[in-house]
């Protein structure tokens, strides 16, 4: 007897392998070139775009959506990866409803914005598809440059400084490049391997080596890169997870989500990965909810988000939260564990109702318990194994010393997105481009 | 990136696109935020005889045209010439130019029709260091009721004459602006080259009323319950200013005449249009007044990727398509092509069949489940459907090999004949005696 969404436990090919094929294909398919065009003529072409200020890269979106409507998605991919060398995932991974499309003039007009991540898609797909890196690299200046981590904020920072004709070296500690984008983002955002693909077409500039398994703090020191490379950018991403601080959590069946999910998105047969009947999913961000999410996808029973403040406090957005309900997941707000129940393993977790006051978080003394075989904690990830001489402020990198920068997730201010990372990345390495041509 | 620098009659510029002479050219602020953007050159405003300036109306100056959604696809106006004092105009010309030496400064000219006032214009932006001058004979409206403009653009003996004297009086290269209100633009283009002209631009705008006030009964623009006549321009125009350039640039007797192409320039693509029908650059006004400076970045990276993709030259675009521009009478009357619904894209709305079934050839069947087909015995391939249809690319226009029967006429397809030897020509059958 084959195992179904009602099987008790963890485990495996819940459902049939096309079902899970379905479930996992591509959530929002591409714009084919008729509904491009048609969803690019609604685009005005404004002055000082809102849209444009409101993405971290800043991209030139009236210009690249101009460029599609006359037929010239190449250049419009150029305009977007001039600003934004990972445009691809972050057309399917950026949260537009909370960024260039919540700006978009016709959002205030209708209602209904440009489609804008879908129109991105649309010209760095065509641009991909021909196979050659629109970029070249200026004559090389001799100068040498340590990135550590392969994240988005990685590998902007080393494409930009490869471009100015830096060589650079990429330290990573786990096997594949790419950081979250590889092991972190949704698997039906990012379908076909595109992270993997667009990591590969991003290195095609050339005068970039990536060194995988070579971890900072273990294989290698900071006081070295500095001492071996003329600057150093740190991408390291947040590799520490929050504790849910209720008792229990260290029975069987209680996981970090960023785990499940990694492995989620390096299981080469998803029939073969085990997920729980009744799923409890701790937390409020982009984590719980596609942890939730996948998990419905594979085919647990029951899934539950539980978050411990009101839904407008939910860093997930409105439409990750909705997508969320259409899946099937349920959402339940002020809410906060206190205990993992079960002999040994997880059977179920015992919650109070909460209240957000003015004077923070109360925990009510009504309480309530869900059943669960399997328990995800999607708190919040911190920064672990900051290198030595670097302090952090508030979890994370604010100060750097000399000749070291920092960017994305691990750095301090902005958000904890994909396109933030991309920004930060970018950003440093101009200067650091400025830094090593001056004088 | 292709080469886009630009050489039109010794005026070179790092692009083809030049703004031409209206409010975006009317003064040193603009121009130099236009060469910021990027446009390769301006023709700046058309400048006036000196003395006291023109005036404008103090009411609305355009009336507009809509497609949907509200895209601008016309635009008319009854504005005039530069209103503000000639020395201003000529120390701005003089200090942008020498503030943007790689780009075209050409300036636009209009004055009374004597022998005089031009002399007198022409000594006056001497020393302003442009690039050339423009004779602005094509403004429909205002100018013309005072004896210039298009009233002198629609007698070709006065482009002559004066086109001769700036000739005569200054040493700048000099370009003659047609207007398109004239039966043929053959006779003024011919007559600017007459007079010595290094190259013709056109169209200036065409007399229009783009709407009637139904409440005040007035054509609009409405000033105090009146309204004039005014010049239409914007990317409705393109259509008429395509087929002049054509025109001049096929002529024998205007043939390698430089022309630089204008009239509803909006994209590269309209900019690839003119240069392949003869132009040798192009100049825009609506688009930017619609859309801002900005808009000529898409023009050049959408002209410099086709030129890529085509592995082709700047200048070996400029006429390209002049060769293949023919009277009718020199089409392939042999050359048999049927519609063909590509039954996967179709939609089922019908409007194929409504445009064919009502008001053509009846050539499209439809089943009860609404699947539309054409049927080759009717189809005369007339491409009404095609235009018609909203899913691009749906229906599509094949042609039939040589020797095919054509299922309409019940003849297979034949060799190249068009109508000067066909049989029912009675033209053909004395020439061919
Ligand atoms: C589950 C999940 C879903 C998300 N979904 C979205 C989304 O849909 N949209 C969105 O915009 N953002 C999303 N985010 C956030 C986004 O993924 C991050 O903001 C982004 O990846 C940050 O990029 P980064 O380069 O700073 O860090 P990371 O992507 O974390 O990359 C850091 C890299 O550094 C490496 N590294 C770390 N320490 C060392 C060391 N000591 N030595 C060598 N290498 C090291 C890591 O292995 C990793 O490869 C999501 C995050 C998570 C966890
Ligand atoms: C408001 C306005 C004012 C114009 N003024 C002039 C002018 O002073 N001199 C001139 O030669 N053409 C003038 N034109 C015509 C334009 O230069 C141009 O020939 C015409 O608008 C067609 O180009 P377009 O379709 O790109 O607008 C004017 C056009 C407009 C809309
Ligand atoms: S705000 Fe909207 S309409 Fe305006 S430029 Fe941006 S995408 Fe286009
Ligand atoms: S465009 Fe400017 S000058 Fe013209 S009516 Fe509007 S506000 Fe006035
Ligand atoms: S007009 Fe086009 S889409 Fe509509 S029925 Fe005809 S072929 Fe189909």
């Amino acid at each position: 007897m084959p195992n179904s969404p009602l099987t008790p436990g963890i485990v495996p090919a819940r459902l049939s392998a096309e079902a899970l094929a379905r479930n996992f294909a591509d959530h929002e398919p591409p714009f084919d070139l008729h509904e491009a065009r048609v969803a690019a003529d609604r685009c005005y072409f404004c002055h000082d775009a809102p849209c444009m200020a409101a993405c971290p890269t800043t991209i030139d979106i009236p210009l690249f959506i101009r460029q599609i409507a006359t037929g010239t998605p190449e250049a419009a991919a150029k305009t977007i990866w001039s600003q934004n060398i990972l445009g691809g995932i972050c057309a399917r991974v950026c949260p537009t409803e909370t960024l260039c499309e919540e700006a978009c003039v016709r959002e205030a007009a209708e209602g209904k914005p440009v489609e804008i991540g879908r129109l991105q898609r649309f010209a760095t797909d065509t641009a991909m598809a021909k196979e050659v890196h629109p970029f070249s690299r200026s004559p090389s200046t001799g100068k040498r440059v340590a990135v550590v981590g392969a994240g988005p904020a990685g590998l902007a920072c080393a494409h930009r400084l490869a471009m100015k004709g830096h060589e650079v070296t990429v330290f990573e500690r786990r096997p594949k490049a790419g950081g979250l984008n590889e092991y972190g983002i949704a698997s039906y955002k990012a379908t076909g391997g595109f992270a993997a693909h667009e990591v590969d077409w991003l290195l095609s500039i050339g005068g970039i080596t990536l060194r995988t398994g070579v971890e900072l703090g273990r294989d290698i020191t900071l006081d070295a890169l500095r001492g071996e490379y003329d600057a150093v950018f740190l991408g390291l991403g947040l590799q520490g997870v929050n504790a849910l601080r209720a008792e229990g959590e260290e029975k069987e069946g209680v996981r970090n989500a960023v785990d499940f999910i990694a492995e989620l998105r390096q299981a080469p047969d998803l029939g073969a990965l085990p997920v729980g009947r009744d799923v409890v999913v701790i937390g409020g961000g982009m984590t719980a909810v596609d942890a939730a999410v996948q998990s419905k996808l594979l085919g647990a029973e029951n899934v539950t988000i539980v978050y411990r403040r009101g839904q407008d406090r939910m860093s997930a957005s409105t439409h990750e939260q909705d997508h969320a309900v259409q899946a099937g997941v349920r959402i339940i707000h002020n809410a906060a564990p206190l205990r993992v129940l079960g002999n040994g393993r997880v059977e179920a977790v015992e919650f109070a109702y909460t209240e957000d006051g003015p004077g923070g978080l109360t925990l009510l003394p009504e309480t309530f318990r869900l059943k669960a075989d399997q328990v995800f904690k999607a708190i919040g990830q911190t920064l672990t194994g900051a290198p030595d001489g670097i302090r952090p402020e508030g979890g994370k990198i604010a100060l750097t010393p000399a000749k070291v920068w920092a960017g994305g997730d691990c750095r301090a201010g902005g958000e904890d997105l994909t396109v933030t990372a991309v920004a930060e990345g970018r950003d440093a390495a101009e200067a650091i481009h400025a830094h090593l041509t001056a004088a | 990136m292709a080469d886009l620098t630009s050489n039109f009659i010794g005026i070179k510029s790092p692009n083809p696109f030049w703004l031409a002479s209206a409010p975006p050219t009317d003064k040193q602020y603009n121009v130099e935020r236009a060469f910021e953007a990027g446009w390769g050159g301006v023709v700046w405003k058309t400048l006036g005889a000196e003395g006291p300036p023109i005036v404008n109306v103090s009411g609305p100056r355009y009336g507009a045209i809509w497609g949907a959604d509200r895209r601008l696809l016309g635009l008319n106006n009854i504005e005039l010439i530069t209103d503000r004092p000639l020395e201003v105009n000529l120390r701005e010309i003089k200090e942008v130019k020498r503030k943007w030496r790689d780009r075209a400064l050409v300036i636009s000219l209009m004055v009374p029709c004597e022998e005089d006032y031009w002399k007198a214009i022409l000594k006056a932006i001497e020393d302003t260091e442009a690039d050339g001058v423009e004779l602005n004979f094509g403004c429909p409206h205002g100018m013309a009721e005072r004896g210039m403009g298009s009233a002198v653009g629609q007698v070709p003996e006065y482009i002559e004459m004066v086109t001769r004297w700036v000739k005569q009086y200054s040493r700048m290269p000099c370009i003659v602006k047609l207007t398109p209100n004239v039966t043929s633009i053959l006779p003024p283009a011919m007559a600017a080259n007459r007079g010595g002209a290094d190259a013709v631009s056109l169209i200036n705008t065409i007399k229009s009323i783009t709407n009637v006030d139904l409440d005040n009964f007035s054509p609009f623009p409405m000033i105090d319950g009146k309204g004039s006549h005014g010049g239409y321009c914007g990317p409705a125009v393109k259509p008429i200013a395509l087929n002049m350039v054509g025109e001049i640039a096929r002529h024998e007797e205007t043939r390698g005449l430089p022309i630089s192409g204008i009239g509803g320039v909006t994209t590269w693509r309209d900019a690839a249009e003119f240069l392949a029908m003869g132009a040798g650059n192009v100049q825009v006004c609506t688009a930017a007044m619609t859309y801002g400076f900005k808009v000529v970045q898409e023009m050049i990276t959408g002209l410099s990727q086709y030129l890529d993709e085509k592995q082709m030259r700047l200048d070996q675009l400029v006429g390209r398509a002049v060769p293949n521009f023919v009277e009718w009478q020199h089409l392939n009357l042999n050359y048999v092509t049927k519609a063909q619904i590509n039954q996967e894209e179709c939609i089922k709305c019908g409007r194929c069949y409504a445009a064919c079934e009502d008001t053509s050839h009846q050539a499209i069947a439809m089943s009860p489940e609404r699947v539309f087909s054409v049927k080759d015995e009717d189809c005369v391939a007339c491409n009404l459907c095609v235009n018609v249809c909203p899913v691009e690319n749906c229906i599509t226009m094949v042609p039939m090999a040589k020797g095919a029967l054509d299922p309409r006429t019940g003849r297979p397809v034949g060799d190249f004949a068009d109508w000067t030897t066909h049989p029912n020509n009675p033209m053909a059958v004395q020439a061919a005696e």
